[in-house]
């Protein structure tokens, strides 16, 4: 019987298998930022047990408010800074060299085929775009995994969506997740992996991929996973170049992990994007989905362009591409965060960031704040945000707001128009006029 | 070991999420128990008003999907923090589910058709509960008339709750 590429990270990383189908794995990654690090921190201190297992696969980060707005923000900083210095973590991302941490990560190299990471945010998820298994955890978790290097699961089952068809103009990988948590629903893969599979996946780049494993967990999967190609290689080649002979090499050794022909899975799902148009939630729920078209009168206050789910530099050129020569609406206020420093500085030399600020965007520096209603763009009761994040709960960016998920290039429309507006129809419309 | 009995808080709704549970906004707390006072307080629920409907609870029955969306831990935090230790529904979302377990509280999964008849039969009226992880049974009372469902969880999430949760396990094990 063929094995799917979980069972295979599982079947090498087996340290214990306490009852029924629960199993403890080693970590190569234990991933932290300054909300939810610091209580295992203290908690481990109050117990005398302030060690770690391995400073070289601990790596930290402050991305949900910063810069500190406050003396409580201030104080999560401070106490990750003095753990990070306490036990020579080099890995350590503080302001001016930070970034959103699921955009920040991949970019500094440290998700790989085959690593099994966790780390306490939900979205961790994201690194299954790399072929890894990468689970959020609570707090308890992360502080064992600190300390141990180890985590339990039970062993997931893995759906399989084989996507097909070619993206249609207009039409990005927020619109095919979104359309799949749509299909799924919020609880459609709990306690498993979404495998993401099919000739759409093989032609995706990795900023895509990541945005399709970022938001696994809103369908209620334990991560979503591509299976590891010369995508794959190509984006990790400057980290890993020096342990193989060239690409195809580590491609091979990659490529073994991935899910054999004969695998089983819980379910395969065909998924065929050909007639897709762009997508937006329109509830409280990411399952809750509409076609833009359905929600196109829809009057928005504010747009976020940013977060874990897209704010790489992709998403960032999208907008700018819409936004070029225009001016927002002037009813709507509209902020742009992209996910990272070296994003940051990319956009800023291939001009995006000019355009963001010529059509009256605000940059500011890469942070989570906004997306969890923590900083840089909280709403106020009544305000209707169209946001490029990945959660439209209740209060989610500010209690009585309303948060309309969408792609980039759709909330950069619906900035220029302070209605949900499809990118595509506005570029025709604009040519039309010209 | 803790006990796992009192009275029974329901939140009659689906997929309720960890920002409903304590918003992020909180999250800035680093105390376990400073977040205890925002428990719930983004929920919007008929018959359910916070935190006046929380006090005195020392459990929650509530339908499918609990403790969907964040990983926080802040959310098993908040239900301690304010006497809840046992949560009783008709699934969970898995990070919140592991975590309850993480922190030595009980989750305990009923089936649709069980939840069904308890918010039936129980939603309005006084009701106090009673987990008992040795005999894998819950106790609902009310006005003194009992009446007993079995549960099962695994041996793992049985010693998580014995030894109070995953660290001391992880401590005795690896």
């Amino acid at each position: 019987m063929g094995k799917t590429i979980t069972e295979k990270i599982f079947d090498k990383h087996i340290v214990d298998n306490p009852s029924d189908n629960i199993q403890v794995i080693s970590l190569d990654g234990v991933f932290c930022h300054e909300i939810t690090t610091p209580p295992a921190i203290l908690d481990l201190m109050e117990r005398g047990k302030d060690r770690v297992f391995d400073a070289s696969k601990i790596k930290v980060v402050i991305d949900h408010v910063t810069p500190a707005k406050d003396s409580k923000t201030a104080m999560q900083g401070k106490i990750l800074r003095e753990w990070v210095r306490r036990h020579q973590i080099s890995d350590f991302f503080d302001i001016g060299q930070n970034g959103v941490c699921h955009a920040l990560f991949p970019e500094k190299g440290f998700v790989r085929p085959g690593f099994t990471i966790i780390m306490g945010d939900s979205h961790t998820c994201t690194y299954g775009a790399f072929g890894a298994f990468a689970a959020g955890v609570g707090t308890t978790d992360l502080e064992v995994g600190i300390l141990k290097g180890v985590c339990a699961f039970r062993m997931p089952e893995t759906i399989k969506i084989n996507i097909t068809g070619q993206l249609p103009a207009g039409v990005f990988a927020k619109d095919v997740i979104l359309s799949i948590i749509g299909r799924l629903g919020v609880n459609g893969a709990t306690n498993k992996v979404i495998e993401f599979d099919g000739p759409l996946i093989k032609a995706m780049s990795m900023e895509a991929r990541m945005t399709l494993c970022n938001m696994a967990i809103e369908a209620g999967a334990t991560c979503g996973i591509c299976n590891p190609d010369m995508t794959t290689i190509d984006y990790l080649w400057k980290f890993i170049k020096d342990e193989f002979i060239n690409k195809k090499a580590a491609l091979k050794a990659f490529s073994a992990l991935n899910s054999d022909p004969n695998a089983v899975f819980a379910t395969i799902i065909e998924h065929d994007i050909t007639s897709l148009t762009p997508q937006v939630t329109f509830g409280f729920k990411p399952d809750q989905i509409k076609a833009v078209s359905q929600m196109a009168d829809t009057p928005i206050d504010q747009v976020y362009i940013g977060s874990c789910t897209n704010g790489r530099i992709e998403d960032l050129r999208v907008a700018a591409d819409v936004l070029k020569g225009r001016r927002i609406h002037k009813n709507v206020r509209a902020i742009v965060s992209p996910a990272t420093t070296e994003i940051f500085k990319e956009a800023l030399d291939e001009g995006l960031i000019k355009i963001f600020l010529s059509a009256g965007f605000c940059v500011t520096n890469p942070t989570c704040g906004a997306c969890l209603g923590m900083s840089n763009g909280v709403l106020a009761e009544g305000e209707v945000c169209a946001a490029t994040t990945n959660r439209n709960f209740n209060g989610r960016m500010g209690k009585g707001g309303m948060v309309h998920l969408m792609s980039p290039a759709t909330a950069a429309a619906s900035a220029l128009t302070g209605r949900i507006t499809n990118s595509e129809l506005f570029h025709t419309f604009v040519k039309i006029k010209e | 070991m803790e006990k796992f009995n009192g009275q029974v808080l329901f939140l009659n709704k689906a997929d309720i999420n960890t920002d409903e549970i304590i918003p992020a906004k909180y999250l800035t707390e680093i105390s376990k128990q400073g977040i205890g006072s925002h428990l719930l307080e983004d929920l919007e629920l008929e018959h359910f008003s916070a935190p006046k409907d929380i006090i005195g609870k020392a459990a929650i029955i509530t339908r499918s999907n609990f403790g969907c969306g964040s990983s926080r831990e802040h959310a098993p935090w908040a239900l301690a923090a304010n006497g809840i230790n046992l949560v009783i529904a008709e699934s969970y979302a898995r990070i919140f589910r592991r975590n309850i377990f993480n922190c030595g509280m009980l989750a305990i999964e009923l089936s649709k058709e069980e939840i069904d008849y308890i918010f039936n039969k129980y939603r309005f009226l006084k009701t106090d509960v009673k987990a008992d992880t040795a005999s894998m049974e819950i106790i609902l009372t009310e006005n003194q008339k009992k009446e007993k469902f079995a549960f099962s969880i695994s041996d793992f999430d049985k010693a998580l709750v014995k030894t109070g949760g995953w660290v001391n396990f992880a401590e005795s094990h690896y």
